[in-house]
């Protein structure tokens, strides 16, 4: 079997005091678009840096087609990187950025001047060859940096948060064009962001990060449909999570009840047992019923466009949001209702806290 | 809040400095272009005392008095900037080290000290290691008192370069030396450019230090000047120092904008 492209065994980074990473651990393949996700200050950018050659790893190894990378300079690694504000080098065209890697390379200039052309015609910006990087709109500066870390055909890209200072249509559609290029290219990318919509419609797998630790590593249906622990569940997109007691658990079931008086069963891991835990319920996989799994009051009505979300409470008083398709529907709740809510077969997810 | 200009007494005080630290040299400008042989009474317009300053009596002491101040500014700040570079470097891109605070301290000494302190020091220095004063002295002297002067701006600029340019050039397989040279130094180069022009002037304007190393029949143009002023003022002392009053308004100036123009163009 092939060894993976990168491949972090228990990797620990400590600054000081301070542990910045607890023994960190992910394989990633050739040709995988793979996404560190995590809230600010997690350690992806840490974990980058480790990868690129930028901060020594201080207990554990990284390992590139199965051989130890520690003593190697950032220079001697096939490892690119796409950096955060892009770092283009202000003295220099836009072609000149693109060509020097080629040229630290050994590249002769002919040869470095057409690579280097090809590369900007890939990023559609040709015309700006001969432009310095000050005179670029963000966007642009960012196609520029893409395309200098390309250039030299690197075995891995890392991306350090690169859409973050894109405005939101500009951020969509380099979305597309990012993922497409990977594809192209074949190029494993390692692409850091805090964003889970942008985690979820480009990678193949996500390791999702909290607190220097990997909390669960899984493709996009994966994270979103069975997060493994509060967290994850609570990071990834929208969830409800509702305090309930597992009564009994056989064959993978668990037999639940829920706050109210009603029971369902739903699957339940490895490691749930009778007790206290938290269900979580995506808002949009609960419909309004006349008997349902769950009683709430209605709070408020919002009006989203497609959708509507009504914020409704529990008895106990839990908060509970739920997501309506805007269909022409004329039996909308008022505020102050009592509502009965389906929760779709299969949809709750019991968690490990 | 009230703008400062509108406090009691603020124009009065404010004409007042200004007079006081410009009108002497408006003075020395102006009759630098004195007809008359007076240093006091007004005789028109004339380039006399500058064709003096070429061509009179004294120009041969002059002359080789200037050879020497541009010789030693030129070779001093040279080296005080390229000292500075190297110190600049290590300071802001060394991370943190034992005996940090106590090397900037070390750099930038020479600023704090009072300089007729540091004049008799180096002159004792000088005469304890057997070493005559002379051309030799002044230049290591003044390598020694430029070099903070050449560190300031350097230092500034260093410290406003992300090091990620750096970084970006040793992930596109740079060496070292490769990423100073290509990215670091250009980047560097307009505070460096500040930094060698004002350890120039501060070389060429430099009286107390050299005046203490300087040993006997040695000149620079500071020491001419106040030899020469030893035997009464005379206007072609007027030319000469509204010449060098020109070429370092000049000098910094063009500091100043050098620095200037590499912060617009900071991408
Ligand atoms: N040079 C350093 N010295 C000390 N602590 C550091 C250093 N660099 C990072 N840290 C700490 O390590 C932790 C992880 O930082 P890191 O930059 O990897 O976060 P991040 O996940 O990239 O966050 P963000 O989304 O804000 O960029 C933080 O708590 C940070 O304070
Ligand atoms: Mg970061």
């Amino acid at each position: 079997m092939n060894a993976p492209t990168v491949d972090i065994r228990n990797a620990v980074k400590r600054y000081g005091t301070v542990t910045a990473l607890h023994g960190v651990s992910l394989s990633i393949a050739d040709n995988e678009f793979f996404t560190l996700l995590g809230p600010s200050g997690c350690g992806k950018t840490t974990l980058l840096r480790m990868i690129a050659g930028f901060e020594d790893v201080t207990e554990g190894e990284i390992l590139l087609f199965g051989k130890d990378i520690a003593r190697l300079e950032p220079n001697h690694r096939p490892v690119n990187t796409v950096f955060q504000h892009y770092a283009l080098f202000p003295h220099m065209s836009v072609i000149d950025n693109v060509a020097f890697g080629l040229k630290m390379k050994g590249m002769a200039l002919a040869e470095r001047r057409a690579r280097a052309g090809k590369m900007l015609e890939m990023v559609h910006l040709s015309a700006f060859a001969d432009r310095l990087p000050a005179q670029l709109s963000g966007g642009q500066q960012q196609r520029v940096a893409l395309a200098r870390a390309l250039a030299p055909d690197p075995k891995v890209l890392l991306l350090d948060e690169p859409l973050s200072a894109l405005d939101l249509k500009l951020r969509q559609a380099m979305r597309v064009e990012l993922k497409q290029l990977q594809e192209e290219t074949g190029i494993t990318f390692i692409f850091v962001t805090h964003d889970q919509e942008e985690a979820l419609t480009m990678s193949d797998r996500i390791a999702v990060m909290s607190a220097g630790h990997v909390q669960q590593v899984g493709s996009p249906r994966d994270i979103y449909e069975a997060p493994v622990n509060r967290f994850v569940a609570d990071f990834i997109g929208e969830t409800n999570l509702v305090p309930v007691t597992v009564e009994a658990v056989a064959d993978g079931r668990a037999t639940v009840l829920l706050p109210g008086g009603h029971r369902m069963s739903c699957a339940a891991d490895a490691g749930i047992g009778p007790g206290a835990h938290h269900l979580s319920v995506r808002p949009e996989r609960m419909n309004l019923g006349t008997t349902g799994d769950l009683e709430a009051v209605v709070e408020r009505v919002v009006y989203l466009g497609t959708d509507l979300q009504l914020h409704t409470h529990l008895d106990g008083g839990q908060p509970l949001h739920v997501r309506l398709q805007n269909s022409a529907r004329a039996d909308l709740p008022a505020p102050g209702a009592r509502v009965a809510l389906q929760i779709e077969e299969g949809a709750a997810r019991l968690l490990v806290d | 809040m009230k703008g400062v200009r509108h406090y009691p007494g603020f124009l009065a005080m404010t004409i007042g400095c200004l007079v006081v630290l410009y009108a002497p040299l408006i003075v020395v400008t102006v009759y630098s272009f004195n007809g008359s042989t007076s240093i006091t009474q007004w005789g028109g317009f004339s380039w006399r005392w500058y064709a003096d300053v070429f061509t009179g009596p004294e120009a041969p002491r002059f002359a080789a008095a200037a050879w020497n101040s541009l010789t030693i500014a030129v070779l001093a700040a040279t080296a005080a900037t390229a000292i500075a570079t190297a110190a600049a470097v290590a300071m802001v891109r060394g991370g943190r080290f034992r005996g940090k605070s106590a090397t900037f301290a070390l750099i930038n000494l020479p600023l704090m000290v009072p300089e007729i302190v540091t004049a008799v020091a180096t002159l004792i220095f000088f005469s304890a290691i057997g070493l005559t004063t002379g051309y030799l002295t002044i230049l290591i002297a003044h390598v020694t008192f430029c070099i903070p002067f050449a560190y300031l701006p350097i230092a500034a600029r260093l410290e406003g370069i992300e090091s990620s340019y750096e970084q970006a050039a040793r992930d596109l397989y740079a060496t070292r030396a490769q990423a100073f040279r290509l990215i670091l130094l250009p980047l560097m180069a307009p505070g460096i450019i500040s930094g060698f022009l004002l350890a120039f002037i501060i070389s060429l304007d430099d009286f107390i230090i050299t005046n203490f190393v300087k040993g006997a029949g040695m000149e620079t143009l500071p020491t001419a000047i106040f030899g020469s002023v030893k035997q009464g003022i005379k206007p072609n002392i007027m030319a000469i120092s509204t010449m060098m009053l020109a070429v370092s308004v000049l000098f910094v100036t063009l500091s100043y904008f050098i620095n200037r123009s590499g912060q617009k163009t900071r991408a």
